[in-house]
């Protein structure tokens, strides 16, 4: 079982990534599975009519392919088969600033410490952190910077926001040699 | 430390970090020196850590690992400089080399010292963030921003505010290759928009507002290409929303299977300019005037760390400067090549040449560093600019005082009168210090420097932009040279091609090769033919490239070859 961060704390992940389907007869029995999309184009009523089911993207799918089911889908994965595959970060943004998707949304695959905060900032919640890795260490990675200029997922513009954050008005000028 | 009339910090056009920005460069620190312990650990894997290590500047180079420091719009103030060259002189071999991105580089620190750099660096609001990597490199600009006579508007609050939007921005930190954007609000191009994977000119529109010409795809490299404009006008509110959406469509669809193919020139070639812009349009169309917006309150408050210097009112046209360029031929030379017009009466803006011959083209020692921010605080408001031809530049230099820097620049080896001519060369570090080069570049900048050390001579020959990389990477950017060099590799030994016609500026170009590659050796004798082909043709006022633009380059590849055969 893959170690999960969710909601900064190591979980035990219910989920089963079906990396291969080809058909419904590929999927585990009983369990909730998050399968590709493919197989979720392909067999989309069925897949509903299972229940418990999730879906993942590749780096090279458009999310935009899932714009219709954000509503109905618990969990979606962007997989990132190399951390240096950065696709998945704008994905994410797609999925959750244009398509309004408000589930799970996982990072699986090469996921590690390094890249945590990034991904964050970037819309996903839950981290499916690689094998090999110690899911408890990379949690650290969420802390990596507590705050930066950008318009992100889960935050506006500093610019929007420094105003009312200085403790004086004006500015607030770091003291220098 | 010497205190000049102007070396009080207030008055001094330099963005200043509040404890915000202080914080995320801390931050930064902090980062990395576990990155780095994790990786010395043996916890992280070498294919892990390099990411992260280029992210930090930090390159593993021939010798050692060779770290690049961001000199973000090649501004420096005087106590920043210091610390550069204490860190050169403490962790390196006292000395530093200028970049053709305005940055510095360090050629020989160690891996295990780089947290330590960084730190040092962080007292003084500077680091190595981005500078190599496939992620936002730094945002460079005109070296005379501020004080240029030509200027639209003065880049540099909207070269800060993109620098702000790159540093740490979460969705373009694993693109498929760099990516450089610079910025000009210039008539006349010196920050060379035309190559970079986008160039920005502030204009006004019709309704004198203020925003950007936005050009894309433009690069050197092993393709190299001229940037397509692909929006006339753009609010300059919308900055930040529109490079999102240039980015977000690059960092989708951009090549990553071929790392030649991967830069973002490349996907506008394939989808074709029009189609690029139509998406990033479509893109745009999703967050123009939202949260990304940039009120006009912040453009003032960042431009408000940028206000002019308190310039000497009565200044005036100096009659002593002329009187002293009357009298003193090595003055007048060096005022005819290093001294540019500025902006306020009174005063000029003077380069500091890189380019002594026998010094490699762009090195500085710490030494040196230390003796030009003494200067600078005497004589130019405590800042220092680099410009992208790998010089100095100090730009509030009042006449009155240009004669007495000039005596001390000349004491430090730094007042070759020699800007824009032929021994002014843009040089890569080359084979002698870069694992990726195919060939060395100094000693080939040196001989031909050598061969043209007659001055007389070499002001005869006039402007002329010599650039020379050692692989086709590019950094010389010698696709842009009035006559470019290529180190390039055949069957293990080192070998040189040549090309005449490129430019960069306004009119940039991209030079034509002119046949088979020479030796070493039969460089200096090339250049020199080369010269002397655009002696016999040159109109009256011709520089070399208006010659080669009009003559075409046959006559010059004749010289070459006839003579050499």
């Amino acid at each position: 079982m893959s170690q999960l961060i969710k909601q900064r704390l190591v979980t035990d992940d219910r989920w089963i990534l079906v990396r291969e389907a080809a058909a419904l007869a590929d999927l585990p029995d009983g369990v909730p599975v998050i399968v590709p999309l493919k197989l979720w184009i392909e067999r989309r009523a069925a897949l509903i009519a299972r229940g418990d089911v999730g879906v993942w993207l590749a780096p090279d799918e458009d999310p935009a392919a899932l714009a219709s089911d954000v509503s109905r889908l618990p969990v979606i994965a962007i997989d990132f088969p190399q951390f240096t595959d950065g696709r998945g970060y704008s994905h994410a943004r797609l999925l959750r600033d244009r398509h309004g998707y408000e589930g799970e949304l996982r990072a699986t695959g090469d996921v590690q410490r390094d890249q945590l905060y990034y991904l964050a900032q970037s819309g996903f919640d839950a981290f499916a952190i690689r094998d090999d890795k110690d899911a408890h260490d990379a949690l650290a990675g969420l802390d990596d910077f507590s705050d930066g200029y950008q318009l992100t997922q889960q935050r506006t513009p500093w610019f929007r926001r420094r105003a009312a954050n200085a403790p004086h008005p004006g500015d607030t000028w770091f003291p220098c040699a | 430390m010497r205190i000049g009339p102007y070396s009080a910090s207030k008055g001094r056009a330099m963005y200043r970090y509040d404890t915000f920005d202080q914080r995320l460069i801390d931050q930064r620190v902090a980062q990395f020196r576990d990155q780095t312990r994790r990786f010395l650990a043996g916890e992280l894997t070498e294919d892990e850590f390099r990411p992260l290590r280029l992210q930090n500047g930090l390159y593993i180079q021939k010798h050692a690992p060779m770290f690049r420091i961001s000199i973000p719009y090649g501004m420096l103030e005087t106590r920043q400089l210091r610390k550069l060259a204490y860190v050169a002189r403490r962790y390196d071999r006292g000395y530093g080399h200028f970049t053709t991105r305005q940055n510095l580089q360090l050629n020989w620190p160690r891996l295990e010292h780089v947290p330590d750099i960084l730190a040092e660096l962080a007292t003084v609001q500077m680091h190595a963030i981005q500078t190599s990597g496939n992620c936002v490199r730094n945002v460079t600009s005109d070296h005379y921003a501020g004080v240029a006579l030509d200027e639209t508007a003065d880049p540099r609050p909207y070269a800060e505010l993109i620098r702000q939007w790159a540093t740490f921005n979460p969705e373009f930190a694993y693109l498929p290759r760099k990516f450089k954007i610079a910025v000009t609000g210039a008539t006349s191009d010196r920050a060379a928009v035309k190559i970079h994977d986008v160039g920005l000119q502030l204009v006004h529109d019709d309704a004198g507002d203020l925003g950007f010409r936005v050009l894309v795809g433009g690069g050197l490299g092993r393709t190299p290409i001229i940037g397509h404009v692909i929006r006339e006008f753009l609010p300059r509110n919308e900055i930040l929303n529109y490079l999102d959406a240039i980015l977000r469509t690059y960092n989708r669809y951009g090549r990553r299977d071929n790392k030649w193919k991967a830069r973002i020139k490349i996907l506008v070639k394939d989808l074709t300019p029009a189609r690029f812009a139509a998406e990033v349009e479509a893109e745009w169309a999703h967050a123009a005037g939202g949260a990304g917006t940039v009120p006009d309150e912040e453009f003032t408050r960042i431009a408000a760390f940028f206000e002019p210097p308190a310039y000497d009112a009565f200044a005036g046209d100096d009659s002593s400067y002329r009187a002293a360029i009357a009298d003193n031929r090595g003055f007048a030379n060096w005022v005819k090549r290093n001294v540019h017009p500025h902006k306020v009466p009174g005063y000029v803006i003077v380069s500091l040449s890189l380019k002594k011959t026998g010094v490699p083209p762009g090195d500085v020692t710490s030494d040196q560093m230390d003796a030009i921010a003494d200067l600078a605080d005497v004589y130019s408001f405590g800042e220092v600019g680099v410009s992208h031809e790998q010089n100095l530049i100090l730009r509030d230099v009042r006449q009155r005082d240009a004669f007495a820097l000039w005596s001390a620049l000349k004491t430090l080896g730094l007042a070759t009168p020699n800007i824009g001519l032929l021994t002014d060369i843009v040089c890569c570090p080359g084979g002698d210090f870069c694992s990726l080069a195919n060939a060395k570049s100094i000693p080939i900048a040196q001989a031909i420097q050598q061969r043209f050390d007659d001055l007389d001579y070499l002001h005869d020959i006039g402007e002329i932009d010599l650039n020379m990389s050692g692989c086709m990477n590019a950094c010389g950017q010698h696709h842009i040279g009035h006559i470019g060099i290529l180190g390039v590799d055949k069957n293990g030994s080192e070998w040189y091609q040549v090309s005449i016609g490129g430019s960069q500026g306004n009119d940039a170009a991209l030079g034509k090769v002119i046949g088979p590659s020479f030796a070493a050796h039969e460089m200096p004798a090339v250049v020199e033919r080369l010269i002397d082909a655009y002696l016999t043709h040159r109109h009256d006022d011709e520089r070399f490239i208006d010659t080669v633009q009009r003559l075409g380059i046959e006559p010059f590849k004749e010289r070459v070859y006839v003579a050499a055969h």
